[in-house]
């Protein structure tokens, strides 16, 4: 069974995002950006499926800007086999993004997608499950464990409440939650194998998609500010202060 | 231009966030219809017949609403979607699942997790983990919208809607439902919570997760809550988790314990009306956002704070 896994480029999760002035958007000149924390997750399962002979070849699709290349090598050395890049300096949301990929499903054939449940910069939680509509298929949304069991997958989802456990008919999508695994770190021998890993290079219109946003930023305003209040000597000191304002 | 909205039940009563979805739906516009799909969801349809502002309620029946298989609500509602101009759905887990499928099929790009509803096609919603409030304007001529709770007040329940039925799609779907662990507990649940005690990393173990924080929000009557750290420690179940990837919560009071502030975790609760943190390092981000900042060992103050409440 191939898998392809969907990889983004987003600003690195340590990093404080800043507002521009103009409030134009977020800004990211000179920040540090890596993959998505949630696309190295799905990385890592899949190459688990394949030592453990259930995957048999790993395609790593990112759609972004010529550095989405590093994104994907980071994938590659990960242990995936080869990428694709979409290559476009426009921002492409979900929706598009789910099109170019449920393109690239109908060429590729794979009987599993790992998306990540979420990308950190846009926070849209849509993309896995836009793409598995396209394509008419089952969907694993939030995954804290997945297992194949013959043509049908076990995916245990992180649901408010509790956990959940569905069986899916393959080919399905999952996307992966925080407690799916624990990403590995790629060696040095592995990162310099990496380098020989065939990436393709290609662009939406190559896939007759079209990638006009559908929502316009107005702006991009920084949150309201929360001042720090004030140290408190003691438990009692807390009480007293917590009654003064009502609060308990 | 008429919105169709997602209720969120437990076919025996309505989640609270139903009556939030329908407040940023009237703020939008238009009539509002309310769409139960459940199983022995009876109770629940009435329940949102009283939601004020509500023109009718669409109960529809079917087991595999029972779990809220995600393929089964988009093939439920993307024909009805022709009667309306726009979905609205809570930021649930029921909701985040399955609105982008019915988006993907109607052709719009969903607006995820609005926080305010400017006019009918503009709205707010905070990305980067909250770092930024980003307003977006729509020009898909239908609206698939997915709404934080916390940033609308509930509608009263004054309203009478009729209530009419309509058939489940028939399947079969492709996933099928195996199993589910549901925790019951008689603490408030999180998301609606008057008041929040959450517990981190430092509580070092499950046991003193819950001889620590337990006690703590038994006595204030508060939901419980927990950092990822604490989370994938094994220290608290996942549903516990608060932050941009758990829940957002905006409790009256969150108490967060042994926390140290990452931007992930205060995205899920700065809009909290009162913060209060107990943390052992004067330097740990989570003061510079809270009310009463208590610096210490909470394994020494949390008890303390309990038995003299
Ligand atoms: C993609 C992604 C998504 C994430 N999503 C979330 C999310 O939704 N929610 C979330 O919470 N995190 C999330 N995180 C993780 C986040 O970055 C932090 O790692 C996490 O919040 C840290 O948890 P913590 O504060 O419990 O642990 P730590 O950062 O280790 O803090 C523990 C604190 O306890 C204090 N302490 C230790 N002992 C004592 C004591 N005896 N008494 C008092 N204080 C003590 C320490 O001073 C410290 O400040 C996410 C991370 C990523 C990469
Ligand atoms: N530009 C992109 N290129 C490749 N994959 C993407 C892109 N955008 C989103 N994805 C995938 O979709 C997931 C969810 O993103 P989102 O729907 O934007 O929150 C990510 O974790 C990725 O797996």
């Amino acid at each position: 069974m191939k898998v392809l896994v969907p990889v983004k480029r987003v600003i690195d999760y340590n990093v404080r995002p800043r507002v521009k002035a103009d409030q134009s958007g977020v800004d990211l000149a000179n920040v540090k950006m890596a993959m998505n924390p949630f696309d190295e997750i799905s990385i890592e399962e899949a190459v688990r499926m394949k030592e453990k002979g259930l995957a048999t070849e790993i395609v790593v699709v990112s759609i972004g800007p010529a550095q989405a290349q590093e994104t994907i090598r980071v994938g590659l050395a990960m242990g995936a086999d080869r990428g694709i890049l979409v290559q476009t300096d426009a921002a492409v949301e979900p929706l598009a993004v789910a099109k170019i990929l449920a393109k690239i499903v109908e060429s590729e054939q794979p009987g599993l997608v790992i998306a990540g449940k979420q990308a950190i910069d846009d926070d849209s939680n849509a993309t896995g499950q836009m793409l598995a509509a396209l394509l008419g298929w089952p969907q694993g949304t939030f995954a804290s464990a997945v297992a194949k069991d013959g043509e049908t997958l076990k995916v245990t989802r992180e649901i408010d409440g509790g956990l959940q456990t569905l069986a899916l008919q393959l080919p399905a999508v999952v996307t992966t939650d925080l407690r799916l695994n624990e990403p590995r770190f790629a060696s040095l021998p592995n990162i310099m194998k990496a380098k020989k890993k065939p990436i393709d290079v290609k662009s939406p219109a190559d896939y007759g998609v079209d990638i006009e946003p559908r929502l316009s930023v107005v702006k991009v305003a920084e949150p309201k500010k929360r001042e720090a209040g004030e140290k408190v000597a003691d438990v009692d000191a807390l009480i007293a202060k917590l009654k003064s304002v009502g609060a308990i | 231009m008429a919105v169709l909205v997602l209720a969120e039940h437990s076919n025996a009563a309505l989640n609270d966030v139903t009556a939030k979805t329908v407040a940023a739906a009237q703020a939008f516009g238009g009539d509002i219809d309310v769409l139960v799909a459940g199983h022995n969801a009876g109770p629940a349809a009435q329940a949102a017949a009283k939601l004020a502002g509500v023109r009718k309620v669409i109960h529809v029946e079917g087991d595999v609403f029972d779990h809220g298989i995600a393929e089964a609500i988009e093939a439920l509602v993307v024909p009805m979607m022709a009667g309306y101009g726009a979905f609205f759905a809570p930021a649930t887990s029921i909701g985040k699942n399955a609105a982008p499928r019915i988006a993907a099929k109607l052709d719009v790009m969903q607006v995820s997790e609005i926080t305010k509803v400017i006019d009918a096609s503009t709205f707010e919603r905070p990305i980067y983990a909250g770092n930024a409030i980003m307003t977006v304007k729509s020009s898909d001529a239908k609206k698939v919208i997915t709404v934080r709770g916390t940033a609308f007040q509930a509608v009263a329940s004054t309203g009478s809607a009729s209530v009419e039925t309509a058939a489940a799609p028939a399947g079969p779907f492709k996933s099928a439902f195996v199993s589910a662990e549901i925790a019951k507990s008689d603490r408030p649940e999180l998301a609606s919570a008057k008041r929040v005690v959450s517990g981190g990393r430092a509580l070092a173990s499950a046991e003193q997760f819950n001889a620590v924080i337990l006690p703590l929000a038994d006595k204030l009557g508060a939901g419980v809550g927990a950092s990822r750290a604490a989370v994938d420690a094994g220290y608290a179940p996942n549903d516990y988790q608060v932050g941009q990837t758990g829940k957002v919560v905006a409790p009256e009071l969150y108490v967060a314990i042994g926390i140290s502030g990452a931007i992930q975790h205060l995205a899920g609760m700065k809009d909290s009306k009162i913060i209060v943190a107990i943390n052992k390092d004067e330097e740990a981000p989570i003061f510079q956002i809270a009310d009463y900042s208590l610096v210490g060992d909470l394994f020494k103050i949390v008890p303390e704070l309990t038995s003299k409440l």
